[in-house]
């Protein structure tokens, strides 16, 4: 299960390297919005590429629940169990 | 840690904006001379950003109703209809929205805003999904936060994404609502309903479209995309306000819903604020009279918008998808935007400055609304000082003006 959440990880790191300047450090531990510059809109569009990418829908309170990539990965992964 | 530090981010974006000239967010009108001319500094400015589609705010025989109405009724209400009472002419207008939109009932509120906040945070209980699209206004963003339901948004105008998230929801208990608008408020492009109705009626879900920018500016009677698009009938909840094409403030919600009236006991942003006044029930009842009996006004608008949408095309501007009464230029990055905006303002045009994250895309836009009350003049003047400005700047793309030229050419042939 743990490499199940690594990969989703790997993947939403993946996807945030479009959104980010090129020199941003992300990891497991960055938070969404304040270590990334993101502001709010971006974060949700940010969100539709994870969404597209795993095939699910985060609902927005999910979205509200979460503020690391690490926790957003976990999500991820429950959303999929739940095959949402 | 002072109290507002939290806004300190905020603080320094609006020190920069300011910086750039006028604070965009705080622009002081001397006097507002008709629905399309102000004074600024003591100088006549054109305004080309302030919703007033069909030039109702000072139309003579809206404010010859809204004096009746005052001397009959008073000044206000002095609270909400539960506790205070219903006057009659609130009740006479709700039937006249009813009636223009060949709906069983209607339910008028204090202001847009709270129409949205009321009738989808009421109708969406705990076990009901809302799916929103992505670039819905903020009342309706707010609406979902006072819901207890689950909220999903949808690519923006995207009727595929939405049923594909519909179908993942299916098994699920409760209801699924879907949320969206007849024209968008920041690029001005318009709901493509015939697909997103098609998914509604596929899916057994129920439609709520926010037609605030498209009442009286679209469709054959003024009932705005939902008519153009030929889909009232699987349109569960048409949500409006009085603040634009109507020349006054308020909202409203209509729907076919046999238990509509039961909202009335249910919807808090309905019951525990005020409710609006007579001299405004009557301005907005008789400027509903106007559009139901003069599709002028209607047909003015688009006339008006299509011009200028396809002049600035024409002129290099990158503008948005479609010819709607909102017209926005996209700027190449915000500080043009702040200086465009702030050249405009200069030469005696008002437009609105949007910028992220208010807009969809991270964009800055010029945004511009146009009116049926624009005259050809005014129009024109607008036209010339916008294009000498992006001149000025240096965003008027050769490219774009051949490409424009291109289509028009097409259109005509």
């Amino acid at each position: 299960l743990t490499d199940h959440v690594n990969s989703i990880e790997a993947g939403v790191i993946e996807l945030l390297a479009h959104r980010v300047p090129a020199d941003t450090r992300v990891t497991a531990e960055s938070r969404i919005v304040g270590d990334l510059g993101l502001d709010s809109v971006a974060v949700l569009d940010f969100i539709q590429d994870v969404e597209d990418r795993f095939d699910l829908s985060i609902p927005l309170e999910r979205v509200a629940e979460v503020q690391t990539i690490g926790e957003l990965s976990v999500a991820i992964q429950t959303l999929k169990r739940a095959d949402r | 840690m002072a109290l507002l530090s939290k806004f300190d981010d905020m603080r320094a974006a609006l020190q920069a904006l300011a910086a750039g000239g006028r604070n965009p967010f705080d622009v002081r009108f001397e006097k507002i001379v008709s629905a399309t001319e102000a004074v600024l500094d003591g100088r006549s400015c054109l305004l080309f950003g302030t919703n007033n589609y069909l030039g109702l705010t000072f139309d003579e025989s809206c404010i010859a109703a809204s004096e009746r109405s005052l001397r009959a009724g008073g000044t206000g209400t002095t609270g909400s209809r539960i506790a205070n009472g219903t006057y009659g002419d609130h009740v006479l207008l709700e039937q006249r929205i009813a009636e223009f939109y060949g709906k069983r009932a209607a339910m008028i509120f204090t202001t847009g805003y709270q129409a949205n906040l009321g009738l989808i945070s009421t109708l969406a209980g705990r076990d009901d999904h809302l799916l929103i699209d992505a670039d819905s206004h903020a009342s309706i963003y707010d609406a979902c936060k006072l819901s207890a339901a689950e909220v999903i948004r949808f690519r923006h105008n995207d009727a595929d994404d939405l049923a594909r998230r519909l179908r993942r929801l299916q098994g699920s208990t409760g209801h699924c609502i879907i949320v969206t608008e007849g024209i968008f408020s920041m690029l001005g492009d318009s709901a493509k309903l015939r697909e997103i109705a098609s998914v509604k009626r596929e899916m057994g879900a129920t439609l709520v479209v926010d037609e605030a920018h498209s009442l009286g500016t679209r469709g054959q009677h003024g009932r705005g995309v939902c008519e153009d698009a030929g889909v009232e009938s699987d349109v569960d909840f048409v949500v409006g306000t009085f603040s634009k094409s109507l020349g006054a403030i308020g909202g409203f919600a209509v729907s076919d819903l046999p238990d509509f009236e039961l909202l009335r006991t249910a919807c808090r942003p309905y019951m525990f604020t005020a409710s609006l006044p007579p001299a405004i029930v009557g301005s907005v009842t008789a400027a509903l009279e106007r559009i139901a009996t003069d599709a002028s006004l209607g047909e003015r608008v688009r006339l008006n918008s299509g011009k200028l949408y396809r002049a600035l095309a024409q002129e290099g501007f990158a503008v948005g998808p479609e010819p709607n009464p909102v017209v926005a230029l996209k700027m190449p990055d915000k500080e043009t935007a702040v200086r465009f905006w702030n050249r405009l303002l200069e030469q005696g045009v008002y437009a609105n400055l949007a910028l992220p994250p208010a807009t969809p895309g991270s964009l800055s836009l010029i945004r511009c609304s146009i009116s049926a009350a624009h005259s050809e003049a005014q129009i024109n003047a607008a036209l010339s000082i916008m294009t000498a400005v992006g001149r000025e700047l240096g965003i008027l793309d050769p490219e774009r003006k051949t490409t424009a030229a291109q289509a028009a050419e097409r259109v005509s042939a």
